[in-house]
């Protein structure tokens, strides 16, 4: 079972986010910000992060770029899921690695469609 | 909407386009066969459902076309894309060496994210594609998308559906919620309204056929025409793709000519 790491600092996003996950036979877990997430992937590195841009404490990009120096930091799959939705914000991401960028709102079907093109489905 | 209903409604769309209506998309089925029943004046889904059961051909497929509209994406599948980029547009470039050109024609592109992402996958093989005449032509029955197509303006929820970030960025302008396809990309499809049932194909010697969304709304014998159409349409090795044939035998693909490239890409639909 391939693993995500949700990052968000929204309790209602974690949780739409893990039912949508679960279906898609995801094994989930949460964190709130950029930072506990950090902590979390030098413990165990997730297949797939899904990440919020702005978080108190550490923001999503700065997570990024923190994950991607990490040993082992640049197996997982970044996909950003944001408000954010302007082509300065986009193109950072990908120039730090992220490997696919969901904007917000987004459904079940957006984050099937954007898993499967990674390459985590089917 | 009774069960019996709900029933009798999910199955005829199964049967005749392989897509699953489950329970909880019962909503879908009230949203969009509703305006049918109220246009024809049939008393609700309860109305509708008799007015089927008589049976009424043309009323089942307007309701299977209702339920399995806006099923198009861009790069719908993926593998598709996937085969015309790494085995048709090679073994092409090498048959047509001398020609230099290729045509391609998009059947039922609906509102252009087909033809758009054979544009796309082409611009990002113009290295290979050098000094090539290459044209699309993308065609549907229904004015109101090609209006939209030619537009190639998309609704933030719409460049979500299968465009990979990196070509959002690469291909189309924000403005606005809205995405806009860039000019020179929108200028290499050649939009046209056409009855695949009733005329001709809009050309010949085409070299890929995109025909994915539309012989699911078709019977046996409208198949037969529509594969006859296209096959008279295409050049003697050229490559057809079809989406899922639904209730198709598919051995008389074309009773008057052969063709050697057929891609059969069946995959599970569902709303």
């Amino acid at each position: 079972m391939k693993s995500c790491l949700v990052v968000d600092d929204s309790r209602v996003v974690r949780m739409v986010a893990r039912r949508v996950l679960q279906d898609l036979a995801f094994d989930v877990y949460e964190a709130t910000n950029g930072q506990e997430a950090l902590i979390s992937c030098l413990s165990r590195m997730p297949d797939v992060v899904l990440l919020d841009w702005n978080m108190p404490v550490m923001n999503g990009i700065d997570f990024l770029r923190a994950l991607r120096s990490l040993p082992g930091g640049d197996e997982p799959v970044v996909v950003f899921c944001t408000t954010e939705s302007d082509v300065a914000h986009i193109q950072q991401a990908i120039d730090l690695g992220a490997n696919e960028y969901i904007m917000k709102p987004f459904d079940s079907e957006i984050i099937e469609l954007k898993f499967t093109q990674v390459g985590l489905l089917g | 909407m009774t069960p019996t209903e709900l029933e009798f409604l999910s199955d005829l769309v199964r049967r005749r386009s392989g897509i699953v209506i489950t329970r909880d998309k019962e909503y879908l089925l009230e949203n969009r066969l509703s305006p049918i029943a109220t246009q024809r004046k049939l008393a609700g889904l309860a109305g509708l459902v008799t007015a089927l059961r008589r049976p009424d051909e043309a009323l089942a497929r307007e309701v299977v076309e209702a339920m399995t509209t806006n099923e198009t994406l861009f790069f719908r599948d993926g593998r598709p894309f996937e085969m015309l980029r790494t085995e048709v547009l090679p073994m092409l470039l090498k048959e047509r060496a001398a020609s230099r050109g290729l045509r391609i024609w998009s059947a039922a592109c609906s509102t252009g994210q087909e033809p758009y992402s054979i544009a796309m996958l082409l611009r990002e093989e113009a290295v290979r594609l050098a000094g090539w005449r290459v044209s699309i032509v993308a065609t549907d029955i229904t004015r109101s998308v090609l209006t939209k197509a030619r537009a190639g303006v998309y609704s933030q929820f719409e460049v979500q559906r299968g465009l990979p970030i990196t070509l959002l960025v690469k291909y189309f302008k924000q403005v606005g919620t809205q995405w806009e396809l860039d000019p020179a990309l929108r200028a290499m499809v050649e939009f046209r309204e056409h009855n695949i049932i009733q005329e001709a194909a809009p050309g010949a010697g085409f070299d890929i056929v995109f025909c994915r969304n539309l012989l699911i709304y078709f019977d046996q014998d409208q198949k037969r025409r529509v594969l006859n159409n296209l096959a008279a349409s295409m050049a003697e090795d050229a490559v057809l793709f079809l989406g899922a044939l639904g209730a198709y035998s598919a051995s008389p693909i074309a009773s008057n000519r052969s063709l050697k490239n057929v891609a059969s890409i069946a995959v599970p639909a569902g709303l």
